[in-house]
C-alpha cells in the first residue's frame, strides 16, 4: 500500500569484465577465476610488487570503446587513469587503478522496453579499471587468490532514470545482451563477470526533489538485483510513512534472509582520495580510432529488434526474444535464408516455441545446438507445404536435436511423409465407415459429435500420418452422401 | 589553510597509520604548513588553462593483448608473511574493515 504513494528513483552501476586474453596492465592471461588453480595467472604487477609499472592493454581500450559507442556516448580524446585508494586484502597495491575526473566516455543512453514502448535510460559515464582479487574467508583468517586481480573491468554508470524493478531488470538485461552482441563479455553471471550496484531513493509521487539514497553493493545476479531493490523501496517507503528519515548509507544484500543490511564499516572507505595515476600518462584515443571502432560495430539489439518487427512482421515480444542473443538472431536469419518461401512468422514460432523448449530441457545454448539453421528452415518448409504433419515435424525436430542430420533423411527413414492423396484417404474413410456401422447410425440419427470420433479412427488407420484437413474433407463428404442416400439396413 | 586535529586523525586512519598524540600534533602543524605552501599556487590564474594531469607531452603507450607466461607461484608467494594452499594468508576480513 505504501509503495504506490512513493516514486522510486534508481540508478545502476554495472561492472563488466572484458574478454581480453591478457590483463589490463600486465601480460598475465585472463583465466576463469572460478576454475583456475589459485595464483597461477599472476605476476609482480598484478600482485602489486614494489617497483612494477602498469602498461595499458590496447584491446581493453578497444572493447571499452565498442561499449561506449554502442551506448552512443561521447568518447574523450584524452582520458586519465586515477588511483582509488583503500585498503583491503583483495587489492594488493592499496589502490585500484580506475578513472575518475576524466573518464573514457560520457553521456550516452540505452533503450529499454518494459511493454509500454521504448524508453531511454541515460548513461552518465563509461570507464576502465582493474578487477580485484578474490577472498576466501576461513575461521580466524582469510585467503587471497589474485588470478582475477588486474582483469580489465568496465564500469557503466547510469543516471537515476529508472523508477521500478521492471525497468531495472530491463536495463540490466539489455546491457548484458549488448555486451554479448559486442563480444566483449560472456554474460556468464554465475562466474561473476557482470556485477551490479544500485542507488535507490524514494520520494512522494509527483515530487521533483530527490530523496536520500542508499547504495546496495555487490549484487551478482538479476535475482539479487531485483529483490534487493524491491526490498529497499519498500523499506524506505515505510520509514517515510512512519515519519522517519532515510539514512544515506552503504548496504549489503543478504540473499538468504532477503534483506538489505547496513555496512557502516564501508562508509569511511568512501573517502578514496583519488588522484591522477602517476605511472600512466593520459590515454589518447584518436578520432580515427574511435571512428574505426564505430564502423565495425555489429547491428545492435535494439536496431535488430526494430528490423525484425518491420521486415518479418514479428510481434514485439517475439522480436525481442529472437534478438536477445546475437547467436539466436543469426540462427533465425540463417534459417530464413535456407527456406525463403516460408513465412518468417512460422519460422520464428518454431524457434521460439519448439526449439527453445528443447534447448531449455537440455540446458543448452543455441551455439551447442545440433539442429542447424538450414535443417530448421527445411523442416518448417516441409510442414508448411504439407509434406509432413505438424506433429511429425515436432518428432523430426526432437530427433535431429539429439542426433543432428537433415529432416528429409529422418522423414524418409521413419516413413513420416504425410499422406495427402485424397484417393488413399477415401479408401481409409470407407473402411472405417464400414467397420463401424453402429457409430455411423448414431451420426445419422443426429449425434453429430460422433464425426469427431470417426475422424480419430481414420487418423489411427493412417497411423497418424494423414493430412487432417484432407481427412476432414473426405469424411464430411462421405457422411453427407450417406445422409442423402441412407444405407439400407 | 590549517588542518584540524580531527582531519589528521581521519587521514591517518585511512592510511592505516597509528600516531602518538605528539605525532598527531606535529603532523597537524607540518601538513598545514605544506598545504599553505601549496596554496600559493592557487593564486595563479588558471581559468584559461585546461586541467592538466601531467606536464609531460606524453600519451600512454599501449601494449598488444598477448598473454605472457607467469612467474612460478612459489616466487610470488615467497614474500608473503603467511601462505596456505597456494594463496596469501591474511588476517580475517569479513565485510567489516579493521
Amino acid at each position: 500500500m505504501t509503495a504506490s504513494t512513493y516514486e522510486a528513483v534508481i540508478g545502476l552501476e554495472v561492472h563488466a569484465e572484458l574478454l581480453t586474453r591478457s590483463k589490463m596492465f600486465c601480460g598475465c592471461p585472463v583465466v576463469d577465476s572460478t576454475q583456475a588453480e589459485p595464483n597461477t595467472a599472476v605476476c609482480e604487477i598484478c600482485t602489486g610488487m614494489p617497483g612494477t609499472l602498469p602498461v595499458i592493454n590496447q584491446r581493453a581500450v578497444e572493447y571499452a570503446l565498442r561499449v561506449a559507442l554502442a551506448l552512443r556516448c561521447q568518447v574523450a580524446e584524452t582520458s586519465v587513469f586515477a588511483r582509488k585508494n583503500y585498503f583491503y586484502p583483495d587489492l594488493p597495491k592499496g589502490y585500484q587503478i580506475s578513472q575518475y575526473e576524466l573518464p573514457l566516455a560520457q553521456q550516452g543512453w540505452l533503450s529499454i522496453d518494459v511493454g509500454s514502448g521504448e524508453q531511454r535510460v541515460r548513461v552518465r559515464r563509461v570507464h576502465l579499471e582493474e578487477d580485484t582479487g578474490k577472498l576466501f574467508h576461513r575461521e580466524g583468517y582469510s585467503l587471497v587468490d589474485y588470478n582475477r586481480s588486474g582483469v580489465p573491468l568496465l564500469e557503466i554508470v547510469s543516471e537515476p532514470d529508472m523508477h521500478s524493478v521492471e525497468e531495472v531488470k530491463a536495463y540490466a538485461t539489455a546491457l548484458r545482451s549488448l555486451l554479448r552482441y559486442l563480444e566483449v563479455n560472456s554474460g556468464d553471471m554465475e562466474k561473476g563477470v557482470i556485477r551490479f550496484e544500485a542507488n535507490v531513493s524514494v520520494r512522494p509521487s509527483g515530487s521533483e526533489t530527490l530523496g536520500t539514497r542508499t547504495e546496495i553493493k555487490n549484487l551478482n545476479s538479476f535475482r539479487a538485483l531485483v529483490r534487493s531493490i524491491a526490498f529497499e523501496i519498500e523499506r524506505q517507503s515505510r520509514l517515510l510513512d512512519a515519519g522517519k528519515t532515510v539514512v544515506q548509507e552503504t548496504l549489503g544484500w543478504d540473499e538468504v534472509r532477503g534483506v538489505t543490511l547496513s555496512q557502516r564499516s564501508k562508509e569511511e572507505a568512501h573517502d578514496y582520495r583519488y588522484f591522477p595515476e602517476p605511472d600512466l600518462p593520459p590515454l589518447h584515443v584518436s578520432a580515427e580510432w574511435a571512428e574505426r571502432v564505430r564502423a565495425e560495430l555489429p547491428e545492435l539489439p535494439d536496431a535488430r529488434r526494430a528490423r525484425f518487427r518491420e521486415r518479418y512482421r514479428l510481434t514485439p515480444y517475439v522480436a525481442s526474444i529472437l534478438t536477445a542473443e546475437r547467436a539466436i538472431a543469426d540462427f533465425y536469419e540463417d534459417a530464413l535464408a535456407a527456406a525463403p518461401q516460408v513465412s518468417p512468422e512460422k519460422t520464428a514460432n518454431w524457434i521460439s516455441g519448439e526449439l527453445f523448449a528443447l534447448l531449455n530441457q537440455a540446458a543448452l545454448d543455441i551455439d551447442a545446438c545440433r539442429v542447424t539453421p538450414r535443417a530448421l528452415g527445411e523442416l518448417v518448409s516441409m510442414v508448411e507445404s504439407g509434406e509432413i504433419s505438424a506433429a511429425s515435424g515436432k518428432a523430426v525436430l526432437a530427433e535431429i536435436f539429439q542426433a543432428g542430420g537433415r529432416p528429409q533423411d529422418v522423414v524418409r527413414a521413419r516413413g513420416l511423409a504425410q499422406l495427402n492423396d485424397p484417393q488413399e484417404i477415401e479408401r481409409l474413410v470407407e473402411r472405417v465407415l464400414q467397420e463401424n456401422p453402429q457409430q455411423v447410425q448414431q451420426y445419422l440419427d443426429g449425434k453429430e459429435t460422433v464425426s469427431q470420433w470417426l475422424f480419430g479412427q481414420v487418423m489411427r488407420a493412417a497411423r497418424g500420418r494423414a493430412n487432417p484437413r484432407v481427412i476432414r474433407e473426405v469424411l464430411e463428404r462421405a457422411l453427407r452422401s450417406m445422409e442423402e442416400n441412407p444405407p439400407t439396413a | 589553510m590549517a588542518l584540524t586535529l580531527e582531519e589528521v586523525r581521519h587521514i591517518a586512519r585511512l592510511a592505516r597509520l597509528r600516531l602518538t598524540p605528539e605525532e598527531e600534533q606535529r603532523y597537524t602543524e607540518q601538513l598545514s604548513a605544506i598545504l599553505d605552501y601549496a596554496a600559493r599556487l592557487q593564486q595563479v590564474d588558471t581559468s584559461q588553462i585546461p586541467p592538466t594531469a601531467t606536464v609531460l607531452p606524453l600519451r600512454a603507450p599501449l601494449r598488444p593483448d598477448e598473454p605472457r607466461p607467469c612467474p612460478p607461484r612459489e616466487r610470488l608467494l615467497a614474500n608473503a608473511a603467511q601462505q596456505q594452499a597456494g594463496m596469501f594468508r591474511v588476517p580475517p576480513v569479513l565485510d567489516q574493515e579493521p
